[in-house]
């Protein structure tokens, strides 16, 4: 079994008692059910900044790490019959080169908005999934892409739709000893167009202030399927059935999204912005993306 | 043992596989070019090479790194694409401070490495991980773009040349020292307990349970309290018993790092109660923070100038408020202090070495004669390093323990305890004649001083000044506030209070010239200030005044962008136009600088230097006046800069003084240096220097010394102290300048979209266009943040993850236009331009947000949903004064 087990000696890294680094997913999956109480670590780029936010005041995070960086295997996009596979190790950057069909374009729009390069080049898909921010970039365009999450874990493997893997702020259907190893995308429907739209304060390394993902199919100027979802405008990002509804069967018209079909979100006022202004933007930026996916 | 390749050489490190990337380069490996800002990537100053691809050092743990290529700014110069961009940032002034440019050249290296010649988009996505708040990221993108093109020789450096940075190459190669670069082998480290409160009592119990020692008020040897000004020391080292904003120093543990860094906020023997806090409107009438303010009134500055207003034809008014500002440099503050017999030794970033000089001599009750303080490199600064931060604390630190004490702030910590731009709220009104002449302007702002006193005076005292901005205005009474609150102290930030007053200023001028049907640039134009004009302080201007050429250069941009407006769809175009004065130096106040250039028998000369160089270019700046005044190159002076052990007092680098003050100091110096050498060879007094070889030749014939020879120089400029109704001479000098914002505003977003700015400055006499240039535009980025991005919330915006600093992609293409009215009093002409820059933009910015919207912003940061308010309120306006006059017709 390859793995290293270190246990520290205190040398500039409080906090950070062992450090688990398998190379294999089953030995992660032992490790892991060996120690629960391990936060798992794949890009870095959420638990980093978290320890060092919470060192500021003294408050360390003592879980030791479980590092799935160097598991083999799960670095891979793959297509199967059914979708395809990204691997947990999937980082933005991977995605953005990814050659795939026109539906996942919010996706790989998404992996170009997050963050920067650096970002990028270390931070996982999968990570930003269990990472559960509200405001999490990768979460709206899977949503609409009708994602899966594959976990493995003691009990063996299950698979979970997206908004049943998502239950809340920072909360997710992770049980103890499980990992996620992978995203399922479903083959999207035939002439599908995908689109992301990110509002932010500044235009680079910005959390957003809302953002919106669809799929739509139009064929002979009328809507075939539409899937829509927003982010940062609720504890989960949300898919929107009655504006999706509202746009089937009809040309794809802005216009037709009205403020009623966002009735289930549930923006809040932050340094970044105030909840009605939420509410108001997520539906210019629904209807500016129905333009664009037109 | 983890091995890994860096920079091509293998390295076994024995560190826990979760240390961070950059904290085993630069702990383990020495490889202290890889810098850190904010441990959060954030800031990307970390920026490294893994396997090609940039990382956040600070983000990758080193067990992520095993087996795997590192590739860091030390290593750049051995690749010829790493040396032609490390010669590019140089020969554009790509670097200020400094403290980004490791990470910027790492991030455009991966991106060259695969795009040898990419446009502007690559290169901002490229760079956009990497903040940098010196320089408005116009040079870097510039410099980028030009690796590879054919470059020119840089000029020798004659007055009047942009003469490449003489401290720019240690920045590009990683091998310049700043504040946590370096520090005794030895050295214990200091982390200071905060208060996590914004107003809280506190007591300290028995810490004899902790493995290392805690200091607290007891410990301080001297005076427990340092301030800005002599009679005001109210700023606790270690506050005895009471917190006055969230931040607030109350112990520090001291020990081995280990030791230090393994100590829980639960471990600490604090009991706190929490007390309500209050902020500065609530503290007109709330209780006293500190006795000796019953009323929480700091300082209230007066300006009453006029008897009687002319009568008026147009009147405008209006309340602004300004958010929180961080001065957000990029290099957390930093250092170390050791305790020498009964002297003590500090070394790290600062603005100030004098001033810290005697605030350490303070608390230990020392005299000043046995503090020496060593500046490092300063990795930005903005005003933001003039206040003492770590020092106290080391020096208390290092003489309670005898060991040398090192610290290093956190990006959280350096949020919540440094002091920032003070928030106002002010109240403004201004009348015209029906030809659209000012005829009175009255002012009364309410700053926000937080906690404690900094530089809260100096900032009341400058603001009534200035509030009028560059006009000729016949009435004009003003006030301005400083009031004490739980908020962080609010201290000194490019500009002194002044950004904030010109943003009101600038938006009833807009208001006047639309009431007497004026174009709003000819309106600034009719009531600008020129030579012979008196100011509202009764000072007569007797030269260099050149506001009137900066709005006349502006002129035709200001047609062009105009008539370029789109105005079609959801976006309105618009442009805005501000201006602003700014005096020169302390405001009524002595402010003298001493430089001396000596020559050595053997040949050597030396410029000794004592002004900081906090990125703003004062290094290369004076060297060129020195060299210039004594009749050599640049290239002949060796540099001996600011140490209070080996220079003398240049005064602190702030107020934008240094290359006006210091300047003419060096002036003076190369002048007296000079005289001494002619006189000694008998020479007349146009002959021709040269210093090769270890030989100063005069006409050509060599000079033998047998002793030193030294050319000293001071300067002070003329002022007269504010009377209680703010008459006097405050500034021997003022800059001026005009700017104009081009933008779009996303009508149902709110959102703003900068797409030009163009900046006219009289700078008197650019002695280094290039650094000119590049001081004005990194104060146009501060400018922009300002306007559109930044508030610093305590508890909330505690990290640069949710403080946000304008990025690459926020700085639109900037015009630069000198203006150069010469300053007689000023070296070769010169005055200052450091804070002028940032104070026009803000306004500039809501003048184009009116000028495409109608709607008057009235809060900055103009955040998208307060930009949507402001055009709510414009549009509901409108449609009742539709209804009045329905009604009424
Ligand atoms: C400067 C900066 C800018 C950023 N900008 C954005 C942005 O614009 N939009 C955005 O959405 N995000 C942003 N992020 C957040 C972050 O980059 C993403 O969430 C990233 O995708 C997380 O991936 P990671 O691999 O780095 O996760 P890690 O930090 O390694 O892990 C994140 C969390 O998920 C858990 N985890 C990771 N992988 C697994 C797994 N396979 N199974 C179970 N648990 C797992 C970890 O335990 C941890 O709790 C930014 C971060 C930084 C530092
Ligand atoms: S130190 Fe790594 S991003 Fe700021
Ligand atoms: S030069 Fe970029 S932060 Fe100073």
């Amino acid at each position: 079994m390859a793995l290293a087990i270190v246990s520290l000696q205190t040398i500039g890294c409080p906090g950070m008692d062992a450090y688990l680094r398998p190379r294999t997913l089953d030995d992660a999956l032992r490790l892991l059910a060996a120690a629960p109480g391990c936060q798992v670590l794949a890009g870095g780029t959420d638990v980093f900044p978290a320890r060092a936010g919470a060192e500021v005041w003294l408050r360390r995070d003592d879980r030791p790490l479980l590092d799935i960086s160097g598991v083999a295997g799960l670095a891979e996009i793959s297509e199967t019959a059914a979708g395809w596979r990204l691997g947990a190790l999937v980082t933005w950057a991977q995605l953005r080169r990814a050659a795939l069909p026109p539906a996942f374009a919010g996706l790989c729009e998404a992996a170009r908005q997050v963050g920067g390069a650096q970002v990028q080049n270390r931070g996982t898909l999968l990570g930003n999934l269990c990472n559960a921010s509200p405001a999490a970039d990768g979460t709206p365009p899977l949503l609409t892409l009708e994602a899966g999450v594959e976990l493995a874990g003691p009990a063996g493997t299950r698979v979970l739709p997206l908004a049943a893997f998502l239950l809340g702020n920072r909360r997710t259907a992770l049980a103890p000893g499980e990992l996620a190893v992978a995203l399922r995308l479903p083959r999207p429907p035939e002439g599908a167009h995908g689109g992301f739209l990110k509002l932010g304060a500044r235009s680079h390394l910005v959390i957003s202030i809302a953002m919106v993902a669809g799929v739509l199919v139009v064929e002979g100027g009328q809507v075939r399927a539409a899937r829509l979802a927003v982010g940062a405008c609720s504890a989960v990002a949300q898919r929107l059935p009655l504006a999706e509804a509202a746009l089937l069967g009809a040309p794809p018209d802005p216009a037709r999204l009205r403020p009623e079909h966002l009735a289930g979100l549930a923006p809040i006022d932050d340094a970044r912005a105030s909840a009605a202004y939420r509410q108001h933007a997520a539906l210019v930026l629904l209807r500016r993306l129905v333009e664009q996916l037109a | 043992m983890i091995a890994l390749r860096v920079n091509g050489t293998e390295h076994g490190v024995a560190a826990p596989p979760a240390t961070r990337l950059s904290a085993v380069l630069r702990d383990h490996l020495g490889l202290t070019g890889t810098k850190v800002g904010c441990d959060a990537g954030d800031c990307g100053a970390c920026t490294v090479l893994l396997d090609g691809a940039q990382v956040c050092a600070c983000l990758v743990p080193l067990a992520q790194a095993e087996g795997r290529a590192v590739a860091t700014v030390e290593g750049l110069a051995a690749s010829p694409l790493g040396a032609a961009l490390q010669a590019a940032f140089q020969a554009h002034g790509a670097a200020q401070c400094g403290i980004c440019s490791p990470g910027m050249l790492m991030a455009a290296m991966e991106l060259l490495a695969s795009t040898p010649r990419p446009d502007e988009a690559q290169v901002q996505a490229a760079l956009g991980g990497v903040l940098c708040r010196c320089t408005g990221y116009r040079k870097i993108i510039e410099a980028v773009l030009a690796v590879g093109r054919a470059s020119v020789a840089p000029p020798a450096g004659a007055v009047g040349e942009s003469l490449p940075r003489l401290d720019g190459p240690g920045r590009l190669d990683g091998t310049e020292l700043y504040g946590a670069d370096t520090a005794p082998a030895d050295a214990l480290w200091l982390r200071p307990i905060r208060s996590p409160y914004a107003h809280a009592r506190f007591v300290i119990g028995d810490a004899t349970h902790l493995p290392v020692r805690l200091l607290t008020a007891a410990d301080v040897p001297g005076r427990n309290g340092f301030g800005i000004y002599p009679d005001i020391k109210d700023q606790a080292v270690f506050a005895p018993g009471l917190a006055r904003y969230r931040g607030d120093c109350v112990a520090a543990l001291v020990g081995e790092r280990a030791a230090v860094e393994a100590v829980r906020w639960d471990d600490l023997p604090i009991t706190w109660e929490e007390l309500p806090p209050q902020g500065a409107a609530a503290a007109l009438s709330g209780p006293a923070l500190h006795e000796r303010w019953p009323d929480n009134v700091l300082t209230t500055g007066r300006l009453r100038s006029g008897e009687a207003a002319p009568p008026a034809t147009h009147t405008a008014s209006g309340e602004w408020q300004t958010g929180c500002v961080e001065h957000g440099y990029i290099e957390p503050e930093a250092g170390w202090a050791r305790r020498v017999g009964d002297q003590m030794e500090v070394f790290g970033c600062t603005q100030a070495p004098y001033m810290d000089r005697e605030e350490v001599a303070g608390v230990l009750g020392l005299a000043p004669a046995a503090v020496r303080i060593i500046p490092s490199a300063c990795g930005g600064g903005f005003g933001g390093k003039l206040d003492v931060s770590f020092q106290p604390l080391l020096a208390v630190a290092a003489w309670v323990t005898g060991r040398p004490v090192r610290a290093v702030w956190s990006r959280g910590e350096s949020l919540a305890s440094s002091t920032k731009r003070h928030p106002a709220s002010i109240q403004a009104s201004a009348s015209c004649d029906a030809a659209g002449r000012l005829t009175r302007f009255a002012f009364e702002g309410l700053y926000d001083t937080g906690a404690y006193a900094s530089w809260g005076p100096t900032v009341a005292g400058r603001v009534p000044v200035h509030c009028m901005g560059p006009y000729r205005v016949p009435f004009v009474r003003s006030r301005a506030r400083a009031v004490l609150s739980n908020n962080p102290p609010s201290g000194a930030f490019r500009g002194f209070g002044v950004p904030q007053a010109a943003i009101a200023q600038e938006m009833l001028w807009d208001q006047l010239a639309d009431q007497a049907g004026l174009d709003r640039l000819e309106f600034r134009l009719l009531n600008a200030l020129r030579v012979g004009d008196t100011t509202n302080t009764g000072q007569t201007l007797e030269a260099s005044v050149g506001l009137v050429e900066c709005l006349e250069a502006l002129r035709p941009h200001w047609h062009a962008l105009r008539a370029a407006r789109c105005s079609t769809g959801r976006r309105r175009g618009g442009v805005g136009v501000a201006c602003m004065w700014y005096g020169i130096g302390n405001t009524g106040m002595s402010n003298p600088s001493t430089m001396r250039l000596v020559l050595a028998p053997e040949g050597r000369l030396s410029f000794f230097n004592g002004a900081v160089d906090i990125g703003q270019g004062s290094t290369t700046v004076l060297a060129q006046i020195a060299a210039e005044a004594l009749g050599l190159p640049v290239a002949a002076l060796s540099l001996v800069l600011g140490d209070t052990g080996l220079t003398a007092d240049a005064g602190k680098t702030s107020a934008s003084r240094q290359t006006f003050v210091s300047g003419r100091a060096a002036q003076a110096a190369g002048a007296a240096l000079r005289d001494a050498i002619l006189l000694r060879a008998n020479a007349g007094a146009n002959a021709r220097l040269t210093l090769a070889d270890g030989v100063l030749r005069v006409d050509g014939v060599a000079l033998r010394l047998d002793a030193p020879l030294e050319g000293q120089g001071s300067f002070d400029p003329p002022t007269v102290a504010l009377d209680a109704d703010g008459q006097g001479l405050p500034y021997a000098t003022y800059g001026f300048a005009a700017q104009l914002a081009a933008l779009e505003v996303d009508l149902e977003l709110g959102t703003v979209h900068l797409q030009r700015i163009v900046a006219a400055h009289d700078v008197g006499r650019a002695i280094n266009p290039m650094l000119v240039e590049g001081q004005i535009q990194g104060g146009i980025a501060q400018g922009i943040g300002l306007a559109l991005m930044e508030e610093y919330l305590p508890g909330r915006t505690e990290n640069l993850h949710d403080y946000l600093m304008p990025s690459i992609g926020d700085v639109p293409a900037i015009d630069c236009i000198l203006v150069e009215a010469r300053e007689p009093l000023g070296p070769f002409g010169a005055k200052g331009i450091g804070e002028p820059a940032l104070v026009p933009t803000a306004p500039a910015i809501l003048s184009a947000i009116r000028d495409a919207t109608g709607a008057v912003v009235r809060r900055v940061p103009a955040l998208p949903h307060r930009v949507l308010e402001a055009l709510r309120e414009q549009r509901m306006g409108e449609a009742l004064r539709e209804q009045r006059s329905g009604v009424a017709s």
